[in-house]
């Protein structure tokens, strides 16, 4: 009896023909990590068109000139990726309970828990880390002159987002509930109280209230992990997509070519 | 044109010459701007749902006064006329040691006060709520004078300033006598250079002259205790 073809298969269900440097099909187990790692990859693009999106954001071309000051952007991200890591595992331990269980969930962190002190250290001086690493960067786009046309809507998301960091520092000042954070906290509360007509109800916003009273701290808690970071990664992705969108600048030393081959040939 | 008798008639621009079926005569609007219109409410609508009472949960403090009460704070044998004793009060509820604070209590003596003497202030208690940030102040003896440690404010005897950044004098608290008994409101209330009573008013916040009014105090904290 004569054998009858084989179906058509679709192409997605074809072995993949062997891609160039590699031995046809049968190869090793290390071969066939390999390529069961390719197959998931394209399986997920396939689906989601997500490499193009990739490949739009990591290989940009950037200016002649570029140098160390163009890092400090994506630095300040890591500082803030830093803190959003150690934030969430320090949420897991702090009790925002001002009649003593925030100072002690806090001395529990520090002196009791595995790895706690460095956790929160990492915590407390990466707040430090990022609120400098954000002013080296804004003195880099000012200096540089990066904040000109057509970047001046990423100036100002820019600066949104230094106007949150400082919210961050400041509500996260009073966590530790030591006499510092509590009294710092007073202060702070008050200047936002000496802007006339709205400060004194500015001040009762932060406070709950005339007085610092049993809501005040997981107000602040509240807002330091959810709703300032939550308009933080939402305005950092607009920067990026900003950034990505209109590339980089130029450092104000390097001059456009006068004399290229090109432009002898366009003139 | 095509169309009929029927349809020449019409006066509506939404109608005319549309040629849609279903369309009926006199419509004045599309159905797809209808729909676009009507989901974009039902979406506003149901955001509004949650945004509207979230906002009020989180602003409804501002409005809200916490209840205030009478505080005994010791015999009245414990005051002079000429010397303030501290006093440890309450001022927020439930949260332990930090919500207490100080006040500086002495019985009123004509030879020294100005402001007015009623029924209000038969002891006068100085609160320790610096003017200027709101560290706590403290009597200092040898000086006569009250001091804030954190920015240097200084006060006189009866609560005025006399040096530092506070832009107005110590707050104070109410007071009255009940048998042998001294008690203290917990709700202060401010005063103005020259001692006049005020609703009371944060830190940093003057009201002498035009301050009273740049600085309005909680509505609800405008009655009277």
């Amino acid at each position: 009896m004569p054998k009858l073809p084989a179906p058509p298969v679709p192409a997605p269900l074809k072995a993949p023909p062997p891609r160039p440097g590699e031995s046809n099909g049968k190869g090793g187990p290390i071969e066939g990590a390999k390529a069961a790692g390719i197959n998931v990859v394209d399986w997920v693009d396939e689906r989601t068109s997500l490499s193009g999106g990739a490949r739009w954001m990591m290989f940009r071309k950037v200016p002649k000139g570029t140098n160390w000051f163009y890092t400090l952007g994506s630095a300040t991200m890591f500082a803030f990726l830093s803190q959003a890591v150690t934030g969430v595992f320090l949420a897991m331990y702090y009790r925002p309970d001002p009649a003593g269980g925030a100072y002690e969930s806090i001395r529990y962190v520090t002196n009791d828990v595995f790895l706690g002190q460095f956790v929160r250290g990492m915590h407390k001086w990466g707040s430090s880390v990022m609120v400098i690493l954000v002013f080296l960067h804004m003195g880099r786009t000012f200096f540089f002159g990066a904040y000109k046309y057509p970047r001046e809507l990423n100036w100002v998301i820019g600066v949104v987002l230094l106007i949150l960091t400082m919210v961050m520092s400041f509500t996260g000042y009073l966590l530790p509930f030591d006499q510092r954070a509590y009294w710092a906290t007073i202060v702070g509360v008050n200047i936002n109280g000496t802007g006339p007509l709205i400060g004194p109800y500015l001040s009762d916003f932060l406070r709950a209230g005339p007085e610092f009273g049993a809501t005040t701290l997981s107000r602040f808690y509240a807002i330091h992990m959810l709703l300032v970071p939550g308009a933080l990664i939402a305005l950092i992705s607009a920067h990026l997509y900003l950034v990505a969108k209109l590339g980089t600048t130029a450092p104000p030393w390097i001059k456009a070519e006068q004399s290229s081959e090109l432009r002898k040939a366009e003139a | 044109m095509l169309l009929s008798d029927k349809h020449t008639q019409q006066k509506s621009k939404y109608t005319v010459d549309r040629m849609i079926p279903g369309a009926f005569e006199g419509e004045t609007v599309t159905r797809r701007r209808f729909m676009t219109v009507s989901s974009q409410a039902m979406g506003g609508i149901a955001a509004a749902s949650f945004l509207l009472p979230a906002l009020g949960f989180a602003i409804g403090p501002i409005f809200k006064q916490p209840p205030h009460f009478w505080e005994d704070i010791g015999s009245t044998e414990d005051f002079t006329n000429n010397n303030y004793v501290p006093v440890v009060i309450t001022i927020a509820q439930g949260i332990g040691e930090a919500g207490k604070s100080t006040a500086y209590v002495r019985q009123h003596n004509d030879a020294i006060d100005t402001d007015i003497y009623d029924r209000h202030t038969p002891y006068i208690a100085i609160s320790t709520r610096c003017a200027h940030l709101g560290c706590p102040v403290r009597w200092v003896d040898a000086a006569e004078r009250f001091i804030c440690p954190c920015h240097g404010g200084v006060y006189d005897l009866l609560g005025r300033r006399v040096g530092g950044p506070p832009v107005r004098p110590l707050d104070r608290f109410p007071t009255r006598v009940k048998g042998d008994r001294v008690e203290l409101w917990s709700g202060r209330f401010s005063v103005n250079s020259e001692l006049k009573r005020f609703s009371p008013r944060d830190p940093g916040e003057t009201v002498d002259g035009i301050g009273q009014y740049l600085y309005p105090s909680r509505p609800d904290a405008r009655k009277s205790y």
